[in-house]
């Protein structure tokens, strides 16, 4: 039974990677970019929530709501005055560079604003969940919830980026953005969709992630943004089912390996099990070999 | 009126002038040849059309209006669309959906029909869908329909840029060596589409080309650029009878 728990748990917590995956991959497949700030709006989406919840009263579904707006117009706004200007830069660290400073800048206001102290987060998932085999098996609600959120995220991501004209027009602009423009194709707008998607996906993984582990600090969304940038790359940067199952692989692994070998080397395994896999197939699982162009 | 004005483009790469006092007339409806050796400034002047660079002087006049300076994506809206020396498809993407993505823009439904597929969203895009294949007839393309677009052929490809380009539905089409790559047979074919694109769609084509059997037997007016500049212009038959232009083409062999 403790390894059906674990198994789950780490569905769950690999689901939440997935999430926050999603973002890094989609932003690097269409901008062109390694978002290294992206984790930071998890933390960012989570004190939303609290500030919400626990200093003003309002119902968590609410919290989240706002935590998704505010998120989404954060990452909007970030490209605009962060990375656009950088877009042609000569070379690709500038934007790198930039977006390791967006990452310290929001930790920084968040420990201005809210101080070091550990915020104790209140659960938005209030339901209890379920109790299998006569009790043995316990399953949290907010652990069933993460794991259900993360699939309907993934099919209506998939939905919205084959079968309408902006997911149609984000995969024109991930393989030819100079070629796109001239068919037409709004790129700026484009890849302010990108960002936009990926920042309120990280909100929602915020107030997954702070319910399932309800400790709130302005470094919480640091450590799961560079394992969901890991899992990214596992299964292949860029691709949408390779995030998925990146971070599904290494929530599982991180579990089980806390259970069953040792919680301090989890991250070892983990980061370890990246290294294998890039050294066998260096394009990551899903990941596809680009054509050397002509 | 010209469809298409061009006086005193002018621009330099550093210290080269890659193109220097670029003029050209181009009236509707006209099968326009550029032409000049290696290097002489042929796709430069494309991509100064097509607002990729801007000019340092000069004025791009389209249809009365004063396009110069304007961005890729107006000019696209503008009438102008264009292929590529070096093709760049979307190549990781099916034959029909590299001509989808640049009709899609011309339609509009709201995101909440997308995703649901109610209300407009099934009508457009059924009519998306039935113009791409239309296009992509008029190129035999239509049995590649779902092959993704870099499993084509180079001759394929190089027809699916043209559709593509027709699709966001241009006054003024630049094809910039359409024939590159080519084979006899599929050159003499090509030469036959092109001349299908003016005649029923009544496209105004301007084209770069070495091939001069192509450039002979299709283009009715051609201006020759050597060295960023123009060295001649005229009917085709005159221009490629110029003494000028044979020992331009000659010094460059
Ligand atoms: N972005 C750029 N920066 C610097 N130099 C450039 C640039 N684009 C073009 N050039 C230079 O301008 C000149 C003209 O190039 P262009 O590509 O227009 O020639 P072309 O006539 O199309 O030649 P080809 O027949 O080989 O395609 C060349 O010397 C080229 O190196
Ligand atoms: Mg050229």
């Amino acid at each position: 039974m403790s390894f059906l728990t674990s198994l789950v748990n780490g569905l769950s917590l690999g689901s939440i990677y997935a999430i926050i995956a999603l973002g890094y991959t989609m932003v690097y497949g269409i901008a062109k970019m390694l978002n290294f700030a992206h984790g930071d709006f998890i933390m960012v989406g989570g004190y939303i929530i609290f500030t919400c919840v626990s200093t003003a009263g309002l119902p968590p579904a609410a919290g989240i709501l706002l935590a998704i707006v505010l998120c989404t117009l954060l990452g909007i706004g970030t490209e605009k005055v962060a990375y656009k200007p950088l877009r042609h830069a000569k070379s690709n660290l500038a934007v790198l560079i930039t977006a390791i400073g967006v990452s310290y800048l929001l930790e920084n206001l968040a420990l201005l604003i809210f101080g070091a102290d550990t915020k104790s987060f209140t659960n938005v998932v209030t339901w209890p969940g379920i109790a299998l085999f006569g009790g043995q098996l316990r399953i949290q609600g907010v652990t069933i919830v993460t794991i259900l959120v993360s699939l309907a995220i993934l099919i209506v991501l998939q939905l919205f980026i084959n079968h309408t004209k902006n997911g149609q027009a984000m995969l024109a602009v991930a393989q030819d953005q100079g070629a796109a423009t001239l068919m037409g194709i709004d790129v700026n707008k484009t890849i302010s969709l990108t960002f936009a998607i990926g920042s309120g996906l990280a909100a929602i993984a915020g107030a997954l992630l702070c319910s399932a582990y309800p400790s709130l600090t302005p470094y919480t969304g640091a450590m799961p943004g560079i394992k969901a940038f890991v899992a990214a790359v596992l299964g292949g940067i860029g691709s949408i089912p390779g995030a998925m199952i990146g971070g599904l692989v290494l929530g599982i692994v991180e579990i089980l390996s806390k259970t069953y070998i040792s919680s301090q080397l989890s991250d070892a395994i983990v980061f370890g099990i990246l290294v294998v896999v890039l050294l066998v197939k260096p394009t990551g699982l899903l990941g596809k070999v680009t054509q050397e162009k002509v | 009126m010209a469809l298409l004005e061009v006086n005193n483009l002018c621009i330099s790469f550093g210290g080269l002038r890659a193109v220097d006092d670029f003029h050209m007339t181009i009236e509707k409806g006209q099968l326009y040849g550029l032409i000049g050796p290696n290097g002489a400034g042929k796709t430069t002047v494309f991509n100064l059309l097509t607002g990729v660079y801007a000019p340092n002087e000069g004025r791009i006049i389209l249809d009365g209006q004063d396009i110069t300076g304007h961005k890729t994506i107006e000019i696209n809206q503008d009438g102008i669309a264009r292929t590529f020396q070096n093709i760049r498809l979307f190549s990781q993407m099916p034959v029909i959906d590299n001509v989808k993505a640049a009709l899609e823009n011309q339609y509009s439904y709201s995101l909440f029909d997308s995703l649901t597929h109610l209300g407009k969203f099934r009508q457009v895009e059924k009519e998306i869908t039935e113009r791409s294949m239309d296009l992509l007839k008029v190129f035999d393309l239509d049995r590649f329909a779902e092959t993704l677009a870099s499993n084509l052929p180079y001759g394929q490809q190089r027809k699916l840029e043209i559709a593509r380009a027709m699709a966001t539905n241009p006054k003024l089409l630049l094809l910039d060596e359409p024939a590159a790559g080519m084979n006899p047979n599929e050159t003499a074919e090509l030469m036959k589409t092109i001349e299908l694109i003016r005649d029923k769609f009544g496209i105004t084509i301007l084209l770069i080309e070495h091939d001069m059997k192509l450039v002979g037997g299709i283009c009715e007016r051609l201006t020759v650029l050597n060295f960023g500049r123009v060295l001649c212009e005229g009917p085709t038959k005159e221009v490629l009878s110029n003494p000028e232009v044979i020992k331009a083409y000659l010094g460059d062999e």
